[in-house]
């Protein structure tokens, strides 16, 4: 028998005419670009000049002022020590982390901030990875805003499939900051497979080769029917076209150190070396050679470069890619030759060695009819779509990295591993190792490798409280929960006695709760407001379910209620509806607790009907929803 | 008094955390409010709509795995209430243990012997009292440390691979017959030869990425 199952309706918004559609938002290391779609029609928002792309570069003025895009890039060479470019290679890292060219890192950095997460020294200001995210998701909102002319408070952001735990934290607390509720983290491949495979109704086993800036992701897909399947997937957080950009400069100051003598680079300088190697780089994607000048300190020098010598400093990166694609295929027990397409994404895929590369290695020529600067958005847009209005197509996602514990001898113990369809929930057990052992600290850690120090280390508690035992008695189940955006949360329990601890996790690199706040309070001079009106909105969608519950229940079983008091329970609804035009948190949980209240009588009568009818005879299987699959 | 049918049948119904009237058990929907309901304890089989059993074509589990995701994936519930976010990631949670379990065929096999009441450990390298089996393990490691060349490793990758094939489906013979002792002794060799199979991957592709 089929059964109806009822779709709970959506409270009309009150606010739903200032509100714009909840948006795609592709936040790249070199371009950000920002999509919205409506009935499965998505379109990239431009500038007033048709530019789709936001360059995510950000100046900062020494009276405060943020600039950022196109402008911003402008200033770079002209001030290059308050521009911040590529700031996404810092999400989420520390120090150790940073790029360097000829021994020069392109920022300053902050060396009075001990540990944890890096920090900029920008204009005067002191900015961490997370706030200049934060500057550059804020030009993206506005510029949303502008084209929807309403408020834009609601986005899906993709993040590279190859970002660790500390990364995705960091850009959902970019989001934050500049006032925008995350609805999802997508993966990037991801997304692009969304687009791409709904433009063109592919179906079968894809590969996307995604090169962006900063980072690089292989993903492989199975698209059937509406449903996209991560199969595997791998990359590198820290490979992508700026490496060719280094590659290129460190190239140019050798020579030029060769015929000026060597000099010292101070960040500005090198901000310049790079900026020149990166228009070098995109000429040659085009053309067979050209001629660059760097000119610093007033000794200018002339740079030759042809497309071969271009291509024997990119080849040891590219290679890098090309290995980690073979792994990946390695993974899915897949051939190249079952990949029925590649998909290219990311700017830097317009090299053209990598798509010589990609074709080698897949035997077949990749698939060049998208965009690949615009197809992130496009599919980030799509899945806005789809989580705030609905559709029938499916992402199913794994994490990349493999999540364990630190043992004995410093070992990793994996609890899940990559390629695991997210979200997941697996438990591991441990004992102590000492007798009367009351504490026992929990390392968590990412990564492949075997050794903890090889690992990235994502976070340490204790947990504390464990009652004295014997060594090896004491039971220590350990679960972690990894959510549909790829975030971490781990518990701890002793399991003898219950004693519990729980941590989301809140990386070593990352922001504390406390740091947060103080940048939410700078940041937002309606901090408090934004907080109060998401909790509003969170309070008013439980109202909604509540008055649905209800009204449910009385067309199903009026007849248990006497007339007055059926009109009692009318009366809580009614007022519990009238309260939904209100702005007053306080005063619509009163009424969702009121009719809980007015409806604990009828709760329980229905309870009894239930339970009086299955005593009768009454076939569960009237009462049983099995869900008919694609019915 | 009631009796043993009856009481089940009555135990099987729980209040609707939303609408607070009746739900069976195992529900997914209410079918009064249409709240989605937390999963409740059943086998894999069971939670995927698949009758329980060795033979099962990876079409079949991908149709009903998929299905079901339709419904219960957090991004059919990314606007709702925090309760049914939080309902639906339990779900579909359940969904992807189920599903990762019974894809891979020593899981699948472990996991029937375990609800059979028998226990094998694919996770943990446990001992072997099978002599034939160790023996055949330490040949094949031999004749692999041997191979230098990228073909002779891949020619034994391909026997590794043979021989997994050829125990799934003596796995599948033994489950079929409701031979238990064949089934669990037959689970312990796809084990190894599973580690067998990967370690000749391993070894060939350290071999062929030299350019990596
Ligand atoms: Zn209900």
């Amino acid at each position: 028998m089929l059964l109806q199952i009822h779709e709970p309706g959506q409270t009309p918004d009150p606010h739903a005419d200032d509100r714009g559609l909840a948006v795609g938002i592709d936040l790249g290391t070199t371009n950000s670009v920002v999509a919205v779609s409506r009935e499965g029609q998505p379109e990239v928002l431009r500038d007033g000049d048709g530019n789709g792309l936001i360059p995510s570069v950000v100046a900062y003025g020494e009276d405060g002022s943020v600039l950022v895009g196109r402008e911003a890039r402008r200033q770079l060479l002209e001030r290059p020590e308050s521009v911040v470019s590529s700031i996404k290679r810092l999400m989420g890292r520390g120090v150790a982390d940073v790029k360097t060219v000829a021994g020069t890192l392109p920022f300053e950095l902050d060396s009075a901030a001990a540990g944890g997460m890096v920090r900029l020294k920008v204009a005067g200001r002191t900015l961490t990875p997370v706030e200049i995210s934060a500057d550059i998701l804020r030009a993206v909102k506005a510029r949303a805003e502008a084209a929807q002319g309403k408020t834009v408070d609601r986005a899906v952001i993709t993040v590279p499939a190859y970002f660790d735990d500390a990364a995705r934290s960091a850009t959902k607390d970019a989001a934050r900051l500049a006032g925008l509720e995350v609805l999802r983290l997508v993966n990037e491949p991801t997304a692009a497979a969304l687009a791409y495979g709904l433009d063109n109704g592919a179906e079968g086993l894809y590969a996307v080769y995604d090169l962006g800036g900063g980072t690089f992701d292989i993903s492989l897909l199975h698209m059937e029917k509406g449903v996209f399947q991560v199969r595997a997937t791998g990359g590198d957080a820290a490979l992508g076209g700026d490496d060719f950009d280094h590659a290129v400069a460190e190239h140019f100051l050798a020579e030029r150190a060769a015929a000026l003598g060597q000099t010292t680079l101070t960040p500005a300088e090198a901000k310049q070396a790079l900026a020149t190697a990166r228009v070098a780089k995109e000429c040659l994607s085009v053309s067979g050679q050209g001629e660059w000048f760097i000119d610093l300190g007033d000794q200018p020098s002339r740079h030759a470069l042809d497309r071969a010598t271009f291509e024997a400093l990119a080849e040891p990166f590219v290679e890098r890619t090309i290995g980690i694609c073979r792994g990946v295929l390695e993974d899915a027990g897949v051939t190249p030759a079952e990949v029925k397409g590649v998909v290219l994404v990311g700017g830097s895929t317009r090299v053209p060695l990598v798509r010589r590369r990609v074709a080698e290695l897949f035997g077949r020529p990749p698939l060049a009819n998208i965009n690949p600067d615009e197809v992130v958005a496009v599919g980030a847009a799509l899945q806005a779509e789809a989580l705030t209005v609905g559709s029938d197509t499916l992402l199913l996602d794994v994490t990349p990295l493999s999540l364990g514990l630190e043992t004995m001898g410093g070992i990793v113990e994996k609890v899940i591993h990559r390629n695991t369809p997210i979200p997941v929930a697996l438990a591991q057990e441990f004992t102590t190792y000492q007798d009367g052992q009351d504490a026992m600290l929990i390392h968590v850690v990412q990564g492949e490798r075997e050794m903890v120090d090889q690992c990235r280390s994502l976070a340490r508690f204790v947990l504390q409280g464990i009652p004295p035992m014997t060594a090896g008695a004491a039971r220590i189940r350990v679960s972690f929960t990894v959510d549909a955006d790829g975030l971490l949360t781990v518990s701890a329990r002793e399991t003898v006695t219950g004693v519990e601890q729980q941590v989301s996790v809140k990386p070593s690199y990352g922001l504390s709760e406390e740091e947060m706040a103080v940048m939410l309070r700078a940041s937002m001079l309606h901090a408090r407001e934004d907080m109060e009106l998401r909790l509003l909105t969170e309070t008013k969608v439980e109202a909604g379910r509540s008055l649905l519950a209800v009204r449910a229940a009385l067309a199903a079983d009026r007849d248990l209620l006497s007339a007055s008091e059926l009109a009692a329970i009318e009366t809580s609804l009614a007022a519990l509806e009238t309260l939904l035009t209100t702005a007053d948190r306080a005063a619509v949980q009163a009424g969702i607790d009121a009719l809980e209240a007015a409806t604990k009588i009828f709760a329980e009568r229905r309870m009894d009907r239930g339970i009086r009818q299955a005593l009768a005879g009454v076939s569960v299987d009237q009462l049983d929803q099995t869900l008919p699959p694609d019915a | 008094m009631m009796n043993q049918e009856t009481f089940s049948a009555a135990a099987a119904l729980l209040p609707c955390w939303s609408c607070k009237g009746p739900v069976a058990a195992r529900a997914l929907f209410c079918s009064t409010c249409g709240a989605v309901q937390a999963p409740g304890q059943a086998d894999h089989f069971t939670r995927l709509g698949l009758p329980r059993g060795f033979a099962l074509a990876a079409a079949d589990l991908d149709r009903q795995y998929f299905g079901f995701q339709r419904r219960l994936h957090p991004d059919r519930f990314a606007t709702r209430s925090p309760k049914e976010r939080a309902l639906s990631q339990q779900q579909a949670t359940a969904l992807n243990d189920a599903y990762e379990t019974l894809k891979d065929p020593l899981r699948r096999a472990a996991y029937l012997l375990r609800l059979a009441g028998r226990v094998v450990d694919v996770e943990q390298a446990g001992t072997v009292d099978d002599p034939a089996l160790l023996m055949e393990a330490m040949e094949m490691r031999e004749a692999l440390a041997e191979a230098a060349e990228p073909e002779a490793v891949a020619a034994l990758q391909a026997k590794a691979e043979r021989d997994v094939a050829a125990c799934v489906a003596d796995l599948a013979a033994a489950f079929a017959a409701d031979d238990l002792d064949g089934a669990g002794r037959l689970t312990t060799r796809l084990k190894y030869l599973g580690k067998l199979a990967d370690e000749a991957k391993a070894r060939r592709m350290r071999l062929t990425r030299h350019d990596f």
